[in-house]
């Protein structure tokens, strides 16, 4: 039991990481990785949605008819999301400022319905909130590897932090204005995808087309 | 008469009978998408009701802490309550230019007023793009020791690249001597036209004028310093043209005839 409950939750932060192997979330990990204290907050709230979502779903999932199973998880998800804003309103006043419309946007994000969908209906509750957690650390680790690329090349700081002087505060460095726009993470993810494949040829997908040879030739 | 029914056992009640329809029959789906919703929306509403007043609380002290900030009177740890009471809210009439005293200042809501078409105004010389403007607008000023205005704080809005910028703008109390602006909201890009917030850039503000010799704007936001730079001109920020522009547009138009020119005018008189 305790092995596999660690499996759960490591599981989907490489082997099966909902960005870079399921490519799912790609919307929101684009919005709001341009600085990473924004990323963490969306990360965590992500990941508390996720779970909890998870559990209410797996908690009622015997009781869902399946014509309508979609609009009920939507339900559960988007009353979750509604709390966390109200909450971040109440007591994190200065970081809800920051993340504004991307928390009602969590309701949008494919890793909730995806793993609600695909584990939490077939699952009991501590399991699929166990997995809940795991999937929003997987979409979390890479909301911080690709907020760091951005953050740091793109204003030259970390968390707010300045690490390399930019030129406009009198130092020495450029900053490169692309990554501070959402395509940039377009790139990063991609090069992330990348790097994963490489590291781990497993999660390469079979092709789904295979180019014809030519034959002959005139 | 009565004769029982012999398909009906009376130990058989209706919610055994409910549990026992399939679980995609109509009635079952209905009952359970209409319990579901309620309950949901209990929960939600339930925080929404028990929340607010937390949240009103901080967005109050959010204005307080910036009207602060821009007067130069905010550091770190202080009560902000304790030292916002140096701060003077009052109402002023747009058009005339003189105090309106029947509206209560501390909780005249602008922006409400801007939406609400019985108390706004349709622009149609509209340079910093807000389309609608509130007949009356907050004003906050800052008295010194002896009773005499030191600083006159005016909230200012307008349309930059992606969202409304919403900041306020310190004046000294001659009404021409800027003492700072600062941004509080906007959605500008990060690194780029967010750079609205930048200290360094903020720090071009203090000690320019707003008006020439003849009463007119002249303050700039722009890439090429004019004549009598020193004076009126503020460095646009490097990649963010439409961000600046949004700046310099709405500056000139609060500061101009349909902003607060008038009411300043009147200050000056002691005819506000």
């Amino acid at each position: 039991m305790a092995l596999k409950d660690k499996t759960m939750l490591i599981d989907p932060l490489v082997d099966n990481n909902p960005i870079t192997l399921q490519v799912l979330g790609i919307c929101s990990a684009l919005a709001v990785t341009s600085s990473l204290k924004v990323a963490l907050v969306m990360a965590i709230a992500v990941t508390l949605v996720t779970a909890f979502s998870n559990f209410f779903i797996s908690l009622i999932r015997n009781q869902i008819p399946s014509s309508v199973r979609i609009i009920i998880q939507m339900v559960i998800i988007a009353s979750l999301v509604i709390l966390v804003d109200q909450i971040l309103k109440a007591y994190f006043f200065e970081i809800s400022k920051t993340l504004a419309v991307f928390v009602g946007l969590i309701i949008t994000n494919c890793i909730v319905m995806g793993r609600a969908e695909a584990y939490a209906m077939k699952n009991p509750p501590i399991p699929s909130f166990l997995d809940g957690i795991g999937n929003g650390l997987g979409y979390g680790l890479i909301l911080m590897l690709v907020g760091t690329i951005r953050e740091l090349f793109g204003s030259g700081s970390l968390f707010g932090v300045q690490i390399l002087e930019t030129v406009n505060n009198g130092g020495w460095y450029v900053p490169n204005g692309l990554l501070l726009l959402p395509p940039s993470s377009f790139f990063v993810i991609g090069l992330l995808i990348w790097a994963f494949r490489t590291w781990k040829p497993g999660q390469v997908e079979k092709r789904e087309y295979k180019i014809m040879e030519s034959e002959g030739s005139h | 008469m009565l004769k029982a029914n012999p398909e009906f056992t009376p130990k058989q009640g209706l919610w055994a009978r409910f549990m026992a329809m399939p679980l995609d029959s109509a009635p079952r789906t209905i009952a359970i998408t209409v319990v579901l919703c309620l309950f949901c929306a209990m929960i939600v509403s339930a925080a929404a009701v028990m929340l607010k007043p937390q949240q009103e609380l901080n967005k109050t002290l959010d204005k307080k802490v910036n009207i602060l900030k821009v007067a130069g009177l905010y550091k770190e740890g202080i009560n902000v309550d304790e030292v916002y009471k140096s701060v003077e809210p009052r109402v002023v009439d747009l058009k005339s230019g003189k105090f309106v005293k029947d509206i209560d200042a501390a909780s005249f809501d602008q922006r409400k007023a801007a939406k609400n078409p019985a108390t706004s105004t349709k622009l149609v010389n509209d340079p910093a793009s807000i389309k609608r403007q509130a007949k009356q607008a907050s004003v906050y000023l800052i008295r010194n020791d002896a009773g005499d205005i030191e600083r006159i704080i005016l909230p200012v809005h307008g349309y930059g690249l992606w969202s409304t910028l919403y900041g306020f703008i310190a004046l000294n109390a001659d009404g021409n001597d800027i003492y700072g602006l600062r941004f509080y909201q906007h959605g500008e890009t990060p690194g780029l036209g967010a750079e609205v917030e930048n200290p360094k850039w903020m720090a071009q503000w203090p000690g320019k004028k707003v008006y020439g010799d003849n009463g007119d704007v002249r303050i700039t936001v722009s890439k090429t310093a004019g004549p009598d730079a020193d004076k009126f001109h503020i460095d646009a920020l490097a990649g963010a043209t439409l961000t600046s522009r949004g700046v310099d547009n709405l500056v000139k138009f609060w500061m101009g005839e349909q902003g607060f020119q008038l009411f300043l005018d009147n200050l000056k008189k002691g005819a506000a």
